[in-house]
């Protein structure tokens, strides 16, 4: 059900106010703190659980952080693992992930680095549909 | 950790977000989310029995 300008309660016309696209930064760099902006906490709170979940289990399988772009494949990971925001810049930082591929569950643990970063940018528009009233 | 708490994982993380950003309200939520774990689960089961039984 769409809500009419004029009938916003405080918090939301707080959570209206601003730079329109904030929330999408924010929830790029920091996975659910767009909808935390929001004030969307409970959906916050279960997409940074998820996404983080999916990226430490990638880091702890020893996966692979795409560091540069040799390939189409490479160019592809690398978009992927940069979804991720500052968990890809501060885990590239740390020397965190692996440069090689060395155990097999490394390439489980790869996967599922681009795709936390995958899924960082869906919650990331959502919370940018969020902020346009595109989506209630 | 094993191939299928690793698919379980898997289907469980992404088929939270999906729940979250794909459908407007709370129950169309949790009944998106189960749709896809299942979807998810059910798939990787399947596939895994279709290798099985080409590699025989």
């Amino acid at each position: 059900m769409a809500t009419t300008p004029n009938k916003l309660t405080s918090p939301q016309k707080d959570a209206q106010q601003g730079f329109v696209y904030l929330p999408l930064i924010a929830g790029w760099l920091v996975p659910g703190a767009g909808h935390f902006l929001l004030r969307k906490w409970g959906r916050g709170a279960l997409l940074a659980v998820s996404i983080l979940g999916m990226f430490s289990i990638g880091i702890a399988l020893q996966g692979k952080l795409y560091g540069g772009a040799h390939d189409i494949l490479d160019m592809l990971g690398l978009a992927g693992d940069l979804g991720n925001g500052m968990l890809y810049f501060v885990s590239r930082a740390l020397g965190l992930g692996a440069d090689q591929i060395q155990v097999t569950t490394a390439d489980y643990g790869t996967r599922f680095i681009v795709v936390a970063g995958l899924l960082n940018v869906i919650a990331a528009v959502d919370a940018h549909n969020l902020r346009t009233g595109r989506k209630a | 950790m094993t191939h299928f708490p690793a698919v379980l994982l898997f289907a469980l993380f992404a088929s939270v977000v999906f729940g979250i950003t794909q459908r407007e309200t709370p129950q169309r939520m949790v009944r998106y989310g189960v749709y896809c774990f299942i979807l998810f689960a059910g798939s990787a089961v399947v596939l895994s029995w279709v290798m099985f039984l080409i590699a025989r």
